[in-house]
């Protein structure tokens, strides 16, 4: 076939195919032009939030404490490089035989970790990936004196930049330390469970890259999914039960230091 | 930003013990220590003005026109640092527009707007309004039309109207009175009601606010009045600055019992929070609280003014003695505000280490922005008491100038 084509074939089709191109190109903006506001709202006409309920599974005995949660993290949801701001970090438990509690997460863990200081003395040890907890009950909510940070219909608690006063009232009710005031946007940023992707059927860029599995992404109510069956095989914990937030982010074996 | 950054890397070396990742940035600078500390001085101030009109103390009386404008002075500059500390100042309309009606924060707009304008605006107005009357008649030219402009084109000050006057006065301070509680007890309730802070969370805060707030209304009127009348050549009257020492030291007793039992109820109940607070009040908080809110803002203020008001010294040495001892607790209070708003940042969450807080000098968020909100309020001060003179020597004349 190949050596069938002769210079006149080879214009043509190539000229049919740039055109096909530029064609593409221009349609598909202007389709979105003309499309109405309510056809855009029903876009994701194939994503029904009505019929998600998000949650997430962390295995803390599975948690390696490599960080490339929180480098992945950084890399899909723009946040800034610098050490002070994170939507997911990875801590550092150490306790010793007095049962002295040790903590630290440099970097967020990013890089991982360095060797424990007393490693004779340690009486157990375990990391504990943090995000935001996509609180049930959330204080975060609750305080936004304009209604910008918010819980989506499949569970999200979600920020919306573009309304958001930066008051950073929500950073102080938040618990767990989950929230920053991005230092460019000037406006609230946590973790959305990366619900760019997960619209789209895809995972939150952390569970994607972690080599262990110890995150488990998925359907809290959904019979069938990976978060369900952990739910049913697993104890599961969560951080700071007394303060009735009712947290999302489910762990297993979770120590009681942890806080 | 690059500054900013760097300024954060040198925090980290401030940190003792764990902290989450993002809290090394302190949230809530010095101009949210100042809001605070300036609507606690408009409710004190108006506050210690109602017990002249309807407790009907009349020593009080030289106090009360000068606490009305003092109260207005403060209230004007007090959402200013707030407005000041917003990521984005232009959406702060958003509060009023649309308000999340679960938010403490959001119902801000609307407290204050109510105490603004039907409190106090009102109150002032109908109790200068007659004066405002009088002195458009005595003027000329644009003076003339300014006050005949600020009473509202109002004319009329026969007996009836004045009487009307002061019954429209006594039914605001009534309704003012809850409300200047309702304008600082909601302060506080912004700052109790966070269950995530443990330092904050407390049922006890909007109280213990309410109660320092009126301490620190009433000795700012105390400094407010010995100034004004020295600048004005005159002795303060006596039986009114012995008035103000004791309802400030009566203040001053309550809310250093509540602050002592809000403290002895977290020492005894001692929950999984107490280890970090121990640790905080005695290394990061020791000067700010231990010495200057506890020990030189309430303990040595009232040493002095029990003994200033209990003993028979000379009048001008008891005077030394009450103002000496409102500008001590002027600074106790701006301790109080400062240990509370950035003390509650100052460890982590995690409950396992402290963070720092590094005040900048220059800056939106920085001393000199701080100093400036805390002057801006005396400056429109001066100005409201060049339109609105509240003296009572002058109130008097004003008329016999007339009649003449």
């Amino acid at each position: 076939m190949a050596d069938k084509l002769n210079r006149r074939d080879f214009v043509r089709r190539a000229v049919e195919s740039a055109a096909s191109v530029v064609m593409l190109s221009v349609c598909g903006p202007m389709r979105s032009l003309g499309r109405a506001s309510e056809e855009a709202e029903a876009e994701p006409a194939a994503y029904d939030a009505t019929k998600h309920y998000y949650g997430m599974g962390v295995q803390i005995d599975k948690c390696i404490g490599c960080g490339r949660c929180a480098d992945a993290c950084k890399s899909e949801n723009d946040v800034p490089r610098e050490p002070f701001y994170f939507r997911t970090w990875v801590e550092r438990y150490i306790i010793d035989s007095e049962r002295e509690v040790h903590v630290d997460s440099p970097g967020g863990g990013i890089h991982g970790f360095p060797p424990p200081a007393t490693e004779e003395d340690i009486l157990r040890s375990f990391f504990v990936p943090k995000l935001c907890n996509h609180c049930d009950h959330p204080p975060c909510v609750q305080v936004c004196p304009v209604g910008a940070t918010f819980k989506t219909q499949d569970g999200v608690v979600l920020v919306d930049q573009d309304y958001c006063v930066g008051c950073r009232y929500c950073i102080q009710a938040c618990p767990y330390g989950a929230r920053y005031l991005h230092p460019e946007k000037h406006a609230a940023d946590k973790c959305t469970f990366c619900y760019h992707r997960i619209t789209k059927g895809m995972l939150p860029a952390c569970v994607e890259v972690c080599p262990t599995q110890a995150r488990v992404f998925g359907e809290i109510k959904g019979r069938s999914s990976p978060l369900h069956r952990l739910m049913k095989m697993e104890e599961i914990q969560v951080l700071k039960p007394e303060l009735n937030t009712e947290p999302k982010v489910l762990y297993t074996k979770l120590d009681g230091e942890v806080r | 930003m690059q500054a900013h950054f760097a300024e954060l890397g040198a925090l980290i070396n401030q940190i003792s013990g764990f902290i989450y990742p993002n809290e090394i940035e302190l949230q809530w600078s010095i101009l949210i220590v100042i809001y605070p500390y300036l609507t606690g001085l408009v409710a004190g101030a108006f506050i210690l003005a109602s017990l002249e009109k309807v407790f009907n103390v009349k020593e009080l009386q030289p106090t009360y026109r000068l606490a009305l404008l003092c109260a207005l002075s403060f209230l004007i500059v007090a959402p200013m640092p707030l407005q000041a500390h917003l990521g984005h100042p232009e959406r702060s309309l958003e509060m009023f527009l649309t308000p999340n009606g679960n938010s403490a924060m959001a119902m801000f707009g609307f407290v204050y707007m109510w105490y603004l304008m039907l409190v106090l605006l009102l109150e002032i107005w109908f109790d200068f309004r007659a004066d405002m009357v009088r002195w458009s008649q005595e003027a000329r030219g644009i003076k003339r039309f300014f006050y005949s402009a600020l009473a509202l084109g109002s004319k009329d000050i026969s007996e009836e109207a004045v009487a009307f006057d002061h019954k429209a006065v006594y039914t605001i301070t009534l309704i003012g009175i809850p409300s200047a509680f309702i304008l600082h007890g909601y302060v506080g309730f912004i700052f109790g009601s966070i269950k995530a802070n443990p330092w904050w969370s407390s049922v006890l805060i909007p109280i213990v606010f309410l109660f320092s707030a009126i301490v620190s209304g009433i000795a700012m009127i105390l400094l407010i009045y010995y100034v004004s009348s020295l600048v004005r050549g005159q002795q303060p009257k006596m039986p009114c600055m012995d008035k103000l020492a004791s309802f400030l030291l009566y203040a001053l007793i309550l809310d250093f019992s509540l602050e002592s039992l809000d403290f002895i109820h977290r020492l005894y109940e001692s929950e999984e929070s107490i280890h970090i607070l121990s640790e905080l009040i005695v290394s990061k908080l020791f000067l700010s609280l231990t010495i200057v809110q506890i020990l030189l803002g309430t303990i040595l203020p009232l040493l002095l003014l029990a003994f200033g008001r209990y003993s028979r010294l000379p009048a001008e040495l008891k005077r030394i003695i009450y103002v000496l001892s409102a500008m001590l607790i002027q600074v106790g209070i701006f301790s109080t505000r400062w240990n509370v708003v950035i003390g509650g940042q100052l460890f982590s969450k995690s409950l396992r280490g402290l963070t720092a807080y590094k005040l900048e000098i220059g800056g939106q968020e920085g001393l000199i922005t701080a100093i400036g909100f805390l002057i801006l309020p005396f400056l429109i001060f001066l100005l409201l008491i060049k339109i609105l003179p509240p003296w009572e020597d002058e109130k008097e004349t004003v008329p016999a100038a007339i009649e003449a």
